[in-house]
């Protein structure tokens, strides 16, 4: 298939940024959207141009690596799938595809698609943990049984890849659904209790200080999230943070 | 002489006693002392989370944009540990047996024990920190098997136990970061290590977004930087996956042990055409249920090629289940080498299925309809149809497999709970790795390797799961042991400098380096190269292997090297976000590592788990080991030309365990 695409080019934070149009021939179905990229980038370079810049690493969508907003949507036009794992026979001969990256202030663009999520790891070292040593001198892992509902429920909030769809999609640039998967994960657990309160009041604390919006229940970051990251998450993490606010850690 | 420096003592009371024996540093001390680790991955997070919480003031660095997105995220199936909950025989004996003959009795005994001792803490370690793996209803921790083994020692957390496992890790690592004990550095690459005096004592860094060139020392540096599948430019490793860190380590004087030990894995999804970037792992799990098969006649092979013929129409008797024909003790559960070798085999001999002819099927019909049985019984369902069976059996296959096929799925754009998958063997691990002596310290002194980077415990074939539990045992419970006993005698060093000649000398090599790149007048992408080299390496030294061929490899490899500088375009400057230039720094090290590779492979004259030399083989086709000539570990040294390393024997001993032919019949 020809395709007509529009990439947005931004040379660093400070750069305003626009959106530049190329031709590329010859896309297969079967080729992912970064393997249709690297010929892009493959025919840039051999025109003695300047590839586009973009993040990905693992290429099968777990990594959370990848993060390209396109035609409107954060990961494309696929649900439940990071850009890695899209594939070009979600598209047609002909179709002009605009391709920009997350957009959030608490994001910074990097270089071209490219953005800066140190924000996240700041929320994480906030109180994302459990505080146990590395010693290994630690309970036998079968002393305390966790019924199987919780430690699925605990597991599938912890598959968030920290890719930041979530606050690309959001009209706020709300981080909500990121922390509330990491403050649910640990809230399901037993390992989780004791730091519980303490844990909701820091890394919410440390999401405001990063400057993403505030939630309003609009549920797009559920939608977009390659993950199936549940909004029921934000829910039990409003519901912590409240417990806590009102009882203190 | 290489002296491996393995205590002295029975095998079982080996670590005990030394961990007994050896030098601590004080608290008060352990704070004028720096380390840096070089990868977050499984054992650089690990390594530098325990070495900061014990005192030390850790710098660690990764080059994507986050510790945790470390290549060991993409781990699916599981973690060995031989905790023996399954109750089915398993004990710490059996693991280190199994791992010694997995690896066909190429990998050191005393290193592979301390690993099975070790396994069970880190099971309980993960799971102190919150690590949610699969549980059974009565809530306690389920297992699975994996190939190569008769027990069920595999613990897992669905098919993304990687993830969990870095995530736990990265934990453990943020919790430092937030108390000031370690400084972590994302976006950053290590270009070189800096040696003082043959000592270790830092590493010239480069910030990937701004270009800026940096000196960072420290007492000790540890390498846990993964491994090099990527030489073959299609292999399941991350895109980024490199040997640079210790490609440079081994210029400078680390010995690189086995490197020709890679391993091909027998379930990935084929290869689809010639933009493909990377290869997909359907995980080694998928075997424990799975059936593999190709047709019986070769006509049904070719028609299943031409698309005339769908593999469901293929009548059972004339379905060839080879391994379990070849194999019927282990049957589908056979090491991966031999998984591997096998499909290779039937795929040459022209019974392929995919149009390339390079495909075998991995069938789940036959689980589905034995699961489904049994639920229906579990329900109580009487006499349920064939059409209710399959749907009950759907449903346990999707709740333990279900994002595998859903990947596959998404990948090939077919349903695999309908048809079978066709899989096909890739690059997949690298057993070989820098050289390492029981204390994990290369042959720099203060340079330790840790993870995939380090050769220490897989001999010729590492087992399935045992790569997550060699990562976290090494930087959990190993590391932090042994490398006090070295620090030990620096409690008086004070700062190291960062300026001096040695400093100034190798940041100007890597400047020198990096203007020559994107200085140089060429016309043709990196990412060229690096295929080429790829498709030389898998020619001639992926699943099979023989003189000739790596001879002509070895000279071949020299010349691209050559065109490489001459031809390569890398775009931009130095400053500045520029991965092109990333990418060229790393694959100029592959293109050294390759002939070095295929030297390695040429002078090993025998065939050993994933090393498989046509000119040594049983007459039924199976690697024929050459233990009187080979038993020890090649580790070689730099002297200029890949092809012109020097190689140095560690001789393998075995008092514990009687060399054997494996036999997996
Ligand atoms: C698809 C897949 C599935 C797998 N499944 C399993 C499994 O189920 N069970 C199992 O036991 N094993 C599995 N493995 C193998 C296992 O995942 C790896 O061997 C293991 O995770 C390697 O961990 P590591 O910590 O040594 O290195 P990695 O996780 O590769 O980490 C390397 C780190 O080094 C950094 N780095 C590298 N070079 C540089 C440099 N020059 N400068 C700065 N930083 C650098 C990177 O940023 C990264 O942080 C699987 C592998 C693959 C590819
Ligand atoms: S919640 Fe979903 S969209 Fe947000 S970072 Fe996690 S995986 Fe990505
Ligand atoms: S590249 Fe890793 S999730 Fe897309």
């Amino acid at each position: 298939m020809n395709l007509t695409l529009k990439v947005w080019r931004q040379n660093g934070p400070q750069d305003k940024g626009k959106l530049e149009t190329h031709q590329l021939t010859g896309v297969t179905g079967d080729m992912s959207f970064l393997e249709m990229m690297d010929v892009l980038n493959d025919q840039i370079i051999r025109d003695g141009g300047d590839p586009i810049a973009f993040d990905h690493d693992c290429r099968e969508g777990i990594c959370g690596m990848c993060s390209m907003f396109i035609n409107g949507e954060a990961h494309g036009p696929g649900r439940g799938v990071t850009t890695c794992q899209l594939h070009m026979r979600s598209f047609k001969d002909g179709d002009t595809i605009t391709i920009e990256p997350w957009r959030a202030s608490a994001f910074p663009v990097v270089k071209d698609l490219a953005v800066d999520r140190g924000a996240f790891d700041r929320i994480i070292q906030a109180g994302g943990y459990v505080s146990v040593n590395t010693s290994g001198e630690t309970l036998d892992a079968n002393a305390i049984p966790i019924p199987k509902a919780d430690a699925d429920e605990a597991f599938n909030a912890a598959t968030c890849i920290g890719c930041g769809a979530c606050v690309a999609t959001c009209k706020n640039a709300s981080a909500m659904l990121f922390v509330s998967a990491k403050v649910s994960q640990f809230a399901l657990l037993p390992q989780g209790q004791p730091e519980r309160k303490r844990r909701v009041l820091r890394m919410v604390e440390q999401m405001d200080k990063e400057g993403f919006g505030n939630c309003t229940n609009t549920g797009a970051c559920a939608v977009e999230c390659p993950k199936g990251i549940d909004l029921t998450n934000i829910a039990r993490m409003n519901r912590d943070f409240l417990n806590a606010s009102l009882t203190g850690e | 002489m290489l002296d491996s420096k393995i205590p002295g003592g029975p095998l079982a009371d080996k670590w005990t006693q030394y961990k007994n024996n050896i030098r601590l540093v004080n608290p008060a001390n352990k704070r004028l002392i720096d380390v840096i680790v070089v990868g977050t991955g499984l054992a650089g997070s690990s390594a530098a989370a325990s070495l900061a919480e014990m005192g030390y003031n850790v710098k660690a660095f990764c080059f994507q944009d986050s510790p945790r997105r470390a290549h060991s995220i993409a781990a699916q199936g599981g973690i060995n540990a031989a905790k023996n909950y399954q109750n089915d025989g398993d004990s710490v004996h059996r693991l280190f047996y199994d791992t010694i003959k997995g690896g066909d009795y190429r990998s050191r005994e005393a290193n592979v024990h301390r690993l099975a001792e070790v396994s069970t803490s880190i099971i309980d370690q993960c799971v102190a920190q919150g690590v949610p793996f699969a549980r059974e209803y009565g809530g306690l921790l389920d297992n699975r098997s994996f190939g190569g083994v008769q027990v069920s020692r595999t613990f897992y957390a669905k098919g993304q136990t990687g993830q969990q496992l870095l995530l736990g890790a990265y934990s453990a690592l943020s919790r430092q970061i937030s108390k000031g004990k370690v400084k972590m550095y994302n976006r950053h690459e290590m270009m070189d290590v800096v040696l003082v005096n043959g000592k270790a004592r830092g590493i010239i860094a480069r910030n990937l977004v701004t270009g800026e060139i940096q000196r960072h020392s420290a007492h000790a540096v540890v390498l846990a930087t993964g491994g090099y599948g990527n030489v073959f430019f299609l292999s399941t490793n991350a895109m980024g996956s490199n040997v640079s860190a210790a490609w440079k380590a081994h210029r400078k004087g680390a010995f690189m042990a086995n490197p020709c030990f890679t391993q091909i894995h027998p379930t990935c999804i084929p290869v689809s055409g010639h933009y493909q970037s990377k290869l997909t792992l359907m995980s080694e799990s998928l075997r424990n249920d799975g059936r593999i098969w190709v047709p019986k006649k070769k006509e049904d092979a070719e028609a299943v090629r031409k698309g005339a013929l769908k593999p469901t129409q293929i009548a059972e008797e004339d379905r060839d289940y080879y391994l379990e024909r070849r194999y019927p003790a282990f049957g589908n559960l056979v090491p991966r080498d031999v998984a591997s070798r096998a499909a290779k085999e039937r795929c040459d001999a022209g019974f392929g299925v995919n149009e390339t002819g390079e495909a075998v099927y991995l069938d789940y019909a036959s689980a589905i309809e034995r699961y489904g049985k049994t639920e229906a019984n579990v329900r109580g369902l009487e006499n349920p149809n064939a059409e209710e069976i399959r749907r009950l059996g759907k449903e346990v296959v999707k709740a333990k497999y279900g994002n595998l096929f859903d990947m596959y799925r998404q990948i090939t754009d077919d349903n695999p709970y309908e048809t079978p998958m066709k899989i096909y063997p890739a690059v997949h691990y690298t057993m070989g790795g820098l050289w390492v002596d029981y204390n994990l310290m290369t042959t720099v002194p203060g340079l330790y390797a840790a993870g995939e980077a380090n050769f220490s415990d897989h001999g010729a074939n590492r087992l399935g799961a045992s790569a997550l539990m060699q990562g976290l045992a090494d930087g959990y419970f190993v590391l932090p042991y042994t490398i006090g006993d070295y620090l030990a005698e620096d409690i008086r060093t004070g700062a190291i400098a960062n300026d001096s000649a040695e400093f100034m000398e190798a940041e100007q090599a890597v400047r020198e380096q990096l203007n020559r790149f994107v200085s140089n007048n060429g016309t043709v992408p990196v990412d060229d190269f690096h295929r080429r080299l790829g498709r030389i390496m898998w020619d001639n030294c992926g699943m099979a292997r023989n003189k000739e061929g790596l001879t002509q490899a070895i000279a071949d490899i020299a010349s691209l090297r050559e065109e490489f500088y001459a031809k390569v375009r890398v775009p931009g400057t130095t400053t500045g976000f520029n991965p092109e230039l990333d990418k060229a720094g790393r694959v100029a090290d592959f293109l050294e590592l390759g002939e070095l590779m295929c030297k390695d492979a040429l002078e090993r004259e025998e065939s050993c788990g994933g090393h498989f030399r046509e000119e040594y083989q049983t007459e039924e086709g199976e690697a024929l080991r050459r233990d009187d000539e080979f038993t020890f570990v090649s580790a070689w040294e730099h002297q200029g030309n890949p092809s012109q390393a020097k190689l140095h024997q560690e001789e393998l001993v075995y008092d514990n365990i009687e060399l054997k032919q494996r036999s997996y019949k």
